[in-house]
């Protein structure tokens, strides 16, 4: 006995299973869904620390800033890119009220491509929803 | 530096790791299953007087749905580890002792359904739309919310059971002295991808929405590195990660698979019931009973007893 | 006892769990005397035509192997790895949790490492990684592999006769390896260069000519039968008799020749004669295929099939309709898995049916062959026993399960209910070492010889110290099992472990409480002529 024919089912199964990513991938969305950010055409070139930082980071940064304001009342950030520039730690008047205004575009965006579901919102009520 | 580790590597690894699957599983399958031999491990059915309990039916299957059964308890909660006691001679009182012993019942079943959930959990980087099944499971395994991200109930199982595996092998004499080289590395291996993979998750984040875009676009193979930086750590843990994947079908981890080609486990005992054929049976030489009779023909004639030739 | 061994305290002395020799690869060659078995008898192994016998002694520095030994192992193996799922599987697998370690009777006993089932395992892995597997060919010892030496074979042989294939490791086993297949591989492989142990070649080269392990020829064996008749006659005063070699009989008796042959067997086929004559059933056993039992294997599949043969060919000689098996361990593995496979199909029989009570043992559709103790289950289910339990009195009983009718074939039921309806007194040993968990006796799958009685002790010892707890707790004064080599060996295990435990039968505690019709008297010794307790007062309303 070789029960070839239950093998074949288990490689079958096997192959399905484990390339389901990539059929997934081709048959839905499109090939460049990538988030497109957009940013208020009000804002400046630049950001509270440099681009590379804030896109890996900036859940760290806002996590330092809440501890420090509802903890310390320290509202004052001096950036490390921009060595000088003091920035109000406030996730509600600084990033959304002066660049990153349109949440849904901006955050949400690549909140739902990678798939995570920040707490900030729970607290943050965002200007105009 | 990156197109290698974020680009070759994952598809070495990938292939490897399949050419190597089939390459074991077709090797396994060419091997014949010349006899029936499941392990019995309750009351087999016999007598319909004979009640067997629905354990039993699964312990000591009489059909293939019950086959399933076994084998599914076997993968799922690993039934045969949950029998594992404790046995030990205690000179002074010349007794044997047992004691149960369900930790490496436990410890294993933790470190492998950890394994799954995270595997599923990193399904978040392999699918565009991310299905919603993939919420369900972390918000299950994140239910502590304690810790900003969120910490995972299998992160800390996962180096906890590691942890156990790695420690036992050390320090149970028994255990050194069964443990080679291969089984440290392969702890080692999943230790390292789990430390690294906590690590990113918890203290050193890297972009991951740079990460989904390499990934997507390896499964869509149109590769693509993007420019946004992503962490060395990053690409560590991916090595590891691909590492893993091309050693598995030449390792023991091969187990996963193995599992489901024991005989002793994936056969029914059904073995007066129907006939099982051996596909390499061949004859032998036999001693028949005319030869018999031949050698011994005047004694059996003498003891009163009946034969064929006068 | 034998002299040569230690007492029972200097031997549990010496065990020690903690492995002293550190390295699992480097072989061990210690051949100390009591734990290993003789070579086997060139003689006898020609008879049988098995390759190179020869004159060799496992402590000597020369084996004797032929020049091309190693070729002839390793093509050995590549061909068992194509046609056994079960050595490659296992050989690929195996993670080393160590599950299987303290479950190993001869570990328990012994604390040799080498004695876990993984390591045993391990002692062939490591050759096969070295030779059949990408990473050992490149890699050697850091992928586990080792070299295939003279000394490897010489510690397969140690080892591989140091497992008596009880299957209890594959039950703790999440994957189910059973080390049992890769010790039968062992042995093949080893056989193929003439190494091999008389106690299994002597009694299987006899098998092979006369029918029977023991080498009984036919008048020796219709002899032996007759003494049987006359010692049932002595104690019940009935006359039985025993069909032999006896065309158109609807069933063909086969058990094992120590039945007929050995104490405390003798009891066991005692009762077996007087359940048929007081059914009065229509059957035979032969001189042809006087042997249930097959050495065979231990030895190969080959062997194996070789006298397997026997049983359905005589039973098609002899017209019978279907097969009824004694009380035996190993024979029923051969029977339950592998015969129907190896011999069959055995179309020319009818599925068995008991012509006392009329069920049909649906379980044995295809190998229409019945274990006895399914059989005499039945009858008493069915109420067509007369039976007296208390002329059982005199013991109080445990059942020790044998290896290969536990865990190859789940036969636990059956025993027990016989024993609680033909005796009051039963006591099961400990959770762990009954049932799909017994213990081996330490001499199972050919290991039974006295040379060999340090290590059987040793590997008794689970088995012992199980029997010594419900002697204490309970006063057990009989170890009672279905097993030709149980009852041969046990009297020795136990003897030295707990003392003053008899060893018995299911059948002859059956004989014990059968009343027969033809009985005048009633009875005043047991099947053993030990008077019954009480015998004067106790027979009133007995018929």
């Amino acid at each position: 006995m070789y029960d070839t024919s239950k093998i074949v089912i288990g490689i079958i199964v096997f192959l399905a299973v484990f390339t389901i990513p990539f059929w997934y991938s081709q048959v839905s969305g499109d090939a460049d869904e990538m988030p497109e950010i957009v940013i208020a055409p009000e804002a400046g070139d630049q950001c509270v620390e440099d681009v590379d930082y804030m896109r890996a980071k900036h859940m760290d940064l806002l996590n330092t800033w809440r501890n420090d304001v509802v903890r310390g009342a320290d509202r004052e950030y001096e950036s490390d890119a921009y060595p000088g520039v003091i920035y109000d730690k406030s996730l509600t008047d600084t990033c959304l009220g002066q660049c990153h205004t349109n949440k849904s575009e901006f955050c949400d965006q690549c909140h739902t491509y990678v798939n995570v579901e920040p707490g900030c919102w729970e607290c943050h009520n965002i200007v105009g929803e | 530096m990156s197109t290698l580790f974020g680009v070759i590597l994952p598809y070495a690894a990938i292939a490897i790791f399949i050419l190597g699957m089939l390459y074991k599983v077709i090797k396994w399958g060419k091997s014949a299953v010349p006899f029936r031999i499941p392990t019995t491990c309750a009351q087999e059915e016999t007598l319909p007087w004979i009640k067997r309990k629905p354990h039993e039916k699964l312990d000591n299957p009489s059909n293939n749905l019950a086959v399933v059964g076994r084998m599914l308890l076997e993968v799922l909660i690993f039934r045969s580890l949950w029998r594992n006691t404790r046995a030990e001679v205690k000179a002074d009182s010349q007794k044997l002792i047992y004691s149960g012993s369900k930790f490496l019942w436990l410890f294993g079943l933790l470190f492998h359904w950890s394994l799954l959930v995270i595997l599923i959990r990193h399904c978040r980087l392999f699918f565009e739309p991310v299905p919603w099944i993939l919420d369900v499971v972390e918000n299950i395994d994140g239910m502590l919310e304690i810790m900003i991200p969120t910490l995972y109930l299998t992160d800390i199982a996962i180096l906890l059971a590691v942890t156990y595996l790695f420690i036992r092998r050390v320090v149970f004499s028994q255990l050194r002295y069964i443990s080679l080289p291969a089984d440290y590395f392969a702890l080692l291996l999943i230790g390292g991808v789990a430390v690294t993979g906590v690590l990113l998750r918890i203290f050193f984040h890297t972009d991951v929405e740079a990460v989904k875009e390499l990934a997507m676009s390896v499964l869509r193979f149109s590769p693509e590195v993007p420019d946004q930086s992503i962490s060395w750590l990053f690409y560590f843990h991916l090595a590891m990660v691909c590492t893993l994947l091309a050693y598995f079908p030449f390792s023991k981890m091969m187990h996963a698979g193995g599992i489901f080609f024991s005989p002793t486990r994936n056969m029914a005992n059904t073995n007066r019931v129907k006939r099982h054929v051996n596909p390499w049976d061949y004859p032998v030489k036999l001693h028949p009973y005319h030869e018999y009779e031949e050698e011994f023909h005047d004694k059996m004639k003498q003891a009163g007893l009946p034969l064929e030739k006068e | 006892m034998s002299d040569e061994v230690a007492s029972r305290e200097e031997l549990l002395k010496t065990i020690d769990y903690v492995p002293a020799k550190q390295d699992l690869y480097k072989p061990n060659l210690e051949f100390r005397p009591g734990t290993w078995n003789y070579p086997a008898n060139p003689k006898k192994a020609e008879l049988v035509d098995l390759p190179y016998p020869r004159e060799w002694n496992p402590t000597d520095l020369d084996w004797k192997l032929p020049e091309n030994w190693k070729e002839i192992i390793l093509k050995g193996m590549e061909e068992r790895l194509d046609r056994y799922r079960s050595l490659r599987v296992y050989l690929d697998i195996c993670v080393r949790c160590g599950a299987c370690a303290d479950k190993c009777h001869f570990y328990l006993g012994s604390g040799d490492p080498k004695n876990m089932p993984v390591a045993r395992t391990e002692l062939m892995r490591s050759i096969y990684r070295r030779y059949f597997t990408v990473g050992g060919k490149l890699l050697g010892g850091a992928a586990g592999g080792r070299e295939l030496t003279e000394d490897v074979l010489k510690e397969w042989f140690y080892y591989y006769y140091q497992c008596t294939e009880c299957r209890r490791c594959s039950v703790f086993c999440p994957y189910g390896i059973d080390t049992c297949e890769i010790t039968m591989m062992g042995r093949e492989l080893l056989n193929l260069v003439g190494i091999g142990i008389n106690w299994i070649v002597e009694p299987l080269s006899n098998c092979f000519r006369t029918g029977n392990h023991l080498g009984i020829q036919p008048h020796a064996f219709a002899d032996t039968v007759e003494f049987a008749m006359d010692d049932v006659e002595e104690i019940t005063g009935v006359k039985v008799n025993v069909p032999m070699n006896k065309k158109g009989a609807e069933i063909l008796f086969v058990t094992p020749s120590a039945d007929y042959f050995a104490q405390p067997h003798w009891y066991t086929f005692l009762g077996y004669m007087m359940l048929f004559h007081e059914l009065d059933l229509d059957y035979t056993m032969s001189s042809y295929a006087s042997e249930g039992g097959n050495f065979g294997l231990f030895h190969s599949a080959e062997m194996m099939k070789r006298l397997n043969n026997k049983i359905y060919a005589e039973a098609q000689r002899l017209g019978v309709k279907w097969i009824l098996g004694g009380e035996c361990g190993h024979m029923w593995r051969v029977i339950h898995q592998y015969m129907d496979t190896i011999n069959g199909p055995a179309d020319f029989l009818e599925v068995p049916k008991s012509p006392i009570t009329g069920t049909v043992f649906e379980n044995a559709k295809a190998t229409k062959m019945t274990h006895i103790s399914e059989f005499t289950a039945d009858l008493i289910k069915n109420n067509k026993l007369k039976l007296d339990p208390s002329r059982n009195d005199q013991w109080k009983i445990t059942y020790h399960d044998s290896c290969n009718p536990a865990r190859a074939m789940g036969l636990f039921e059956e025993p027990r209910y016989i024993i609680n309806n033909v005796a009051n007194n039963f006591y099961e040993m400990p959770e762990n070492t009954i049932r799909e968990k017994t213990f081996c006796c330490g001499s199972g799958s050919g290991l039974g010889t006295d040379e060999n009685l340090e290590m059987r002790l040793r590997g008794g010892l689970p088995r012992g110290n199980a029997v010594k707890y419900v002697k204490e707790r309970h006063g057990v004064n009989i170890l009672t099992c279905m097993c030709a080599i149980d009852k041969a060996t046990l009297p020795a295990v136990v003897d030295y472990w707990v003392g003053d435990v008899e060893i018995g039968g299911i059948h002859e505690l059956v004989g014990n409480a059968l009343i027969m019709k033809d009985e005048q008297k009633p009875r005043t010794t047991d099947l053993r002529g030990d008077p019954l307790p009480g015998v004067e007062g106790s027979e009133e309303g007995g018929e």
